[in-house]
Formats: C-alpha cells, sequence, structure tokens
C-alpha cells in the first residue's frame, strides 16, 4: 500500500488520479443532490427561485394548529422512549450472553453470533407478521402502549449491536484479564463490573449509539402494529404539512449522521490507542 | 486482607470438589435472558408467520392459503418485488463497484477515504421515509430535478416510468428503483470494498513483467478474482431491496410490491378471507431469501479462497 506513489507506473487495479476524481465527485454530487433537494424544499420561498426562508415553519408555533403537530411530538416522545428501553435490553440480554460465552462457554460464541445476525437474512416484514399475534397478547397485559415496542425493535437491533462488541471483545484477551482479577481475590461480580466492563467501554458506547440511530430511523415494524412512532408520524404529516415533516426529516438525518460521526470517532480514538501502545 | 485470601482458598478448593457440576448449572443459567428473549421475539414470531400461512380459520393444517398466488395482483407484486430488487442489485452493483476502484487511488488512511468510508455508512443507514421525502423533493412532480430537466432539456422525467398511466414516476416501482439505488450503492461499497483491498500488488507487477496492460490485467486477474465477493455483494444488496417496506411504503398507497400487500392485508380485518395471506407471503420471502442466502454461501466459499 505505502508503495503506491503518484508518479509510479500504474500497474493492477489502481485507477489514475484523475479518472478516480471524476467518479467520486460524479459520487459525491449525486448522493448530496437530494438531500440538497430537501433542503431547498424545506427552506426557500416558494415563489422564488432563491431566497431563504423560515415561513413554512410558521404554523409550527401558531397554537391554534398545534392538534397538527401533537402527533408528531407524541411520536418523537416515543421513538426516545423506546430508543432508551433498547439499549437497556441490548444491555440486561445481550452483553452479559456475550461477556458469558466469551469467558466461560466459549463455543457459545457462535451460536451467539448466529441468533444476531439472523434478523438479517429473515426480512423485517415477516417478524412483523408475527409480531402482531405476540402483541395482541402483551398489549392485552399492558394496554396499547408504544415503549414495549423496544422488544421487538431490539430483534432487528441485534444484527447492529452485536458487532462494536463483539470487535471489541475480540481485541481483548478478556479470558487472562479475568483469570488476572480472580487471582487477585476478586469475584466474578468485581471480575465484571472492574475489569471486564470498563474494557469494553467503547463497544459497548458504539453498540448503544447505533442502536439509538436504528430505533430513531425504524418504520416497519411501528407501521405494521400500528404505533405511533416518529417516522410513522413522518409519513403521517407528509400529507397535512410536508414542509415541517421536510424540516424534521432533515433534522433526523443530521442527529443520526452525527451519531455515526461520534462512533467513527470513538472507533479511530481506540483505534489510536491501540496504535500508541503497540 | 486474610478473610479474603482464605476465602477464595475454600472456592478454589470446593471449585475441584463436588460443588462444580452445580457450579457449571449455575452458569449456564446466565445465557437465560438472552435465550427467553431470542426465543419468544425472534423464534415465536418468525414460526408465528409461517404457521398462519399454512392453517385455515380453525387452525387446522392446509394449503389452501397457497391459492393467493393465483391472484393477479399478488402474483404481479411478487414479480415487482423481485423485478424491482434485481435492478436495484445490478444497477448498485455496478456503480458501487466503479466507486470501490475510485477509492482504491486515494490514500488508504487519507481524508478522502475516511470522508468516503463514513459518508457510506450514514447512506446505508438513510432509508425509509426520511429518503423517500428526499426523493420527493427531486425527482417529484415539483421536483427540482424535475423542474430543471423541463426547462433546461424540455425533458418530462415521467417519460421514465415504464408505466405511462399509473400517474407520476415517484409513485411507481420505476421510481421506487432510483431511491432504492440510493440506499444499495454505499451497502455495495461498504461490502464490496475488503475485496478490492485484498487484491495484491504483485498480481498487477506479475501481470505488466508478462506485458501485459491493463487490459488483461483485468480480463485475467481482476474480473476472475473478485466475481464471487462481486456477485455475493450483489446479493446482500437483493435482499436489503427484497426486504425493504419503510420507502416504498411512504411512497405510495398500492399494494405494488408484496410488503406493501402484507400490511394492508394484516390491517384491513373487514375482508374475510385474507386473514391468512400475509402468512402466506411471508413464507413466500422466506423462500426467496433462503435461496439468496445460500447463493451467498457458495460464492463466500468461492471469495475466501483469494483472501488470505
Amino acid at each position: 500500500m505505502s508503495a503506491r506513489t503518484p508518479r509510479a507506473p500504474r500497474v493492477g487495479a489502481t485507477p489514475s488520479r484523475t479518472t478516480a476524481t471524476v467518479i467520486l465527485v460524479l459520487a459525491a454530487l449525486g448522493f448530496l443532490y437530494p438531500l440538497y433537494a430537501l433542503f431547498r424544499f424545506a427552506f426557500w420561498p416558494t415563489a422564488q427561485t432563491h431566497g431563504f426562508t423560515l415561513q413554512h415553519l410558521e404554523r409550527l408555533a401558531d397554537p391554534g394548529q398545534a392538534y397538527m403537530y401533537a402527533q408528531l411530538f407524541e411520536g418523537i416522545q416515543n421513538s426516545l422512549v423506546i430508543a432508551v428501553v433498547t439499549v437497556v435490553l441490548m444491555i440486561v440480554f445481550l452483553l452479559p450472553a456475550m461477556i458469558l460465552a466469551e469467558l466461560r462457554y466459549r463455543r457459545v460464541r457462535q451460536v451467539i453470533e448466529f441468533v444476531c445476525l439472523l434478523p438479517i437474512s429473515i426480512p423485517t416484514v415477516v417478524l412483523a407478521v408475527g409480531f402482531v399475534p405476540v402483541y395482541q397478547q402483551i398489549w392485552h397485559l399492558t394496554g396499547s402502549v408504544a415503549w414495549v415496542l423496544a422488544f421487538a425493535i431490539g430483534i432487528i437491533v441485534l444484527p447492529y449491536a452485536y458487532r462494536p462488541i463483539q470487535s471489541n471483545m475480540s481485541g481483548l484477551d478478556m479470558v487472562t484479564l479475568s483469570e488476572a482479577s480472580r487471582s487477585l481475590g476478586a469475584g466474578w461480580f468485581a471480575t465484571v463490573w472492574s475489569v471486564i466492563l470498563p474494557n469494553l467501554r467503547r463497544g459497548i458506547l458504539s453498540s448503544a449509539l447505533i442502536t439509538v440511530s436504528v430505533v430513531l430511523g425504524e418504520y416497519t415494524i411501528a407501521s405494521f402494529l400500528t404505533q405511533n412512532t416518529f417516522q410513522t408520524a413522518l409519513a403521517l404529516l407528509q400529507h397535512a404539512d410536508p414542509y415541517v415533516a421536510a424540516t424534521f426529516a432533515l433534522a433526523a438525518l443530521l442527529l443520526i449522521f452525527l451519531i455515526l460521526v461520534l462512533i467513527g470517532a470513538v472507533g479511530s480514538v481506540s483505534g489510536a490507542r491501540k496504535r500508541k501502545a503497540a | 486482607m486474610t478473610v479474603v485470601a482464605s476465602d477464595a482458598a475454600v472456592d478454589r478448593s470446593a471449585g475441584a470438589g463436588a460443588v462444580r457440576p452445580r457450579r457449571r448449572a449455575a452458569g449456564w443459567l446466565g445465557f437465560t435472558p438472552f435465550a427467553v428473549y431470542t426465543l419468544v421475539f425472534l423464534a415465536v414470531p418468525t414460526v408465528l408467520a409461517v404457521w398462519s400461512g399454512l392453517t385455515d380459520e380453525k387452525g387446522a393444517f392446509t394449503l389452501a392459503n397457497f391459492g393467493a398466488y393465483a391472484n393477479p395482483v399478488i402474483l404481479r407484486a411478487f414479480g415487482n418485488s423481485i423485478l424491482l430488487s434485481l435492478a436495484t442489485a445490478v444497477a448498485s452493483a455496478v456503480i458501487g463497484a466503479v466507486i470501490c476502484v475510485a477509492l482504491l487511488a486515494v490514500n488508504p488512511v487519507g481524508f478522502t477515504r475516511v470522508v468516503a468510508d463514513a459518508a457510506a455508512s450514514v447512506f446505508a443507514q438513510f432509508g425509509g421515509v426520511m429518503l423517500a421525502f428526499a426523493f420527493v423533493a427531486t425527482i417529484g412532480t415539483t421536483g427540482l430535478l424535475t423542474l430543471f430537466l423541463k426547462q433546461a432539456f424540455g425533458f418530462d422525467i415521467n417519460a421514465l416510468a415504464l408505466d405511462k398511466t399509473a400517474g407520476p414516476l415517484i409513485n411507481q416501482v420505476s421510481g421506487m428503483f432510483f431511491v432504492y439505488v440510493y440506499f444499495s450503492v454505499p451497502l455495495m461499497v461498504i461490502a464490496f470494498m475488503p475485496a478490492l483491498v485484498g487484491l495484491r500488488p504483485q498480481w498487477g507487477e506479475a501481470v505488466a513483467t508478462l506485458g501485459g496492460g491493463r487490459l488483461s490485467y483485468w480480463l485475467h486477474v481482476g474480473f476472475p478474482v473478485l466475481a464471487p465477493s462481486f456477485f455475493g455483494s450483489m446479493i446482500l444488496v437483493f435482499a436489503g431491496a427484497f426486504s425493504s417496506y419503510a420507502t416504498a411504503s411512504a411512497l405510495t398507497n398500492t399494494g405494488v410490491i408484496i410488503p406493501i400487500i402484507m400490511q394492508q392485508d394484516l390491517s384491513s380485518e373487514t375482508l374475510p378471507g385474507i386473514a391468512h395471506v400475509p402468512g402466506v407471503l411471508a413464507i413466500g420471502m422466506i423462500v426467496v431469501m433462503a435461496i439468496v442466502m445460500w447463493l451467498y454461501s457458495l460464492l463466500q466459499r468461492r471469495a475466501s479462497r483469494w483472501q488470505r
């Protein structure tokens, strides 16, 4: 890799600088153009070709029209609660199983990996068909509340939540760490709490962040179970007030973008530390 | 101090003795929460979805529900789903592969590459309702690109629609194609890039030493080595497009693809006799996904031959 200098005669698959630049610029334009169109739609005066306005958002502040947006705000609230519950579910269900498998039952690791990656090959709509009868029973007990959706959404989050923790674990020698801790007299609880978990902080943080970003973008399960979340509320608002819907979509995109950048930063910080340590 | 040490000693001697089997069993119990959770919310729903396709109103086993596939609307939706995913997979695979090759020319730890990697993971996540909004603003009836093409070239973007009678392009399957390509290309880049990075520079040098040009490099080394990974990644894109629901649902109310029909049949309890249609369609989707994943594992086995 490092031997590749601009002057060297080109061999192999690497294209020329110019070709590469042209392709990448075209790709970047192609991907940014729809976002620009959405931005223009939300913030341009309707009758003019240029300018910037917040006029489309004025209705949002009008108390007389608040009923139009009540559902949206309720949906956002529901989604935030679902996001928190889903993160808790991952920490309560997934993380202990992964740690236990890594430390004591290493053969189970493959089973956990298989189970966690399974939701990729089962279409979400298929799961959603099965969730309908399951949730009929659950809502019998709890009433039709949105936060229990976290259990269903947690399943489609599994592949995303699993990977950062797994890659964090494979960079550690957890067995040696726990043996060292145990030989110093710590019990299992103390070992996990003060040795294993601090070392897994980055994986857990990345996993929690990506969980939040997936939950905020989740539409399928909420739509099949006819619950009001951020995305289903946006889809409904699209007809009543497309401008506010577009603005909130842009804001959510920005948030998800920031979350993913943050995950990247967490990853590169740990990478830099590792390089420094090596 | 001494208390802790003696405790540990007692613990250890006990571990070697008769208490051990009991402790091992207690350790296994640690998997219970995860096992119960995935059983109730992953295994049970999947089985219920399939089971609802195989039973009649009274809960008895029947294959009669498969009669749904004789319904021309459902048949067309299934065809649309497969065609849309196939077209998306082919287009995204080609575009994604070209972008991957271009990324080979930039510094692997440089700014462009880091931004490109981050962008790929962001855009691959960016599906659903919000993306549908962006495309309505782009190629919708009063979309930015629609108006631009009309004013600059007198070209009506709705002429790209396969079915001219079904309204604007964006609300049709042909319009969804563009949206699907948008979120599938980044997926292709993420899936295919490792294979390209795995190409050894020595192979290029070997071709050059033997007097071969870049054309013969691609013909005799590049394409054959990359083909399994390329088609494998293409299959992943197909699977992603095939099971996607949110984007299409935000763009149309009519059951043009299978997931939308499933949702409509589930939520409308007024029509008798269709309660088991979503289950039958779920079985159809699982069969398609199983075939696709089987092909993927075959290709992965071939692809791994050239890695490491």
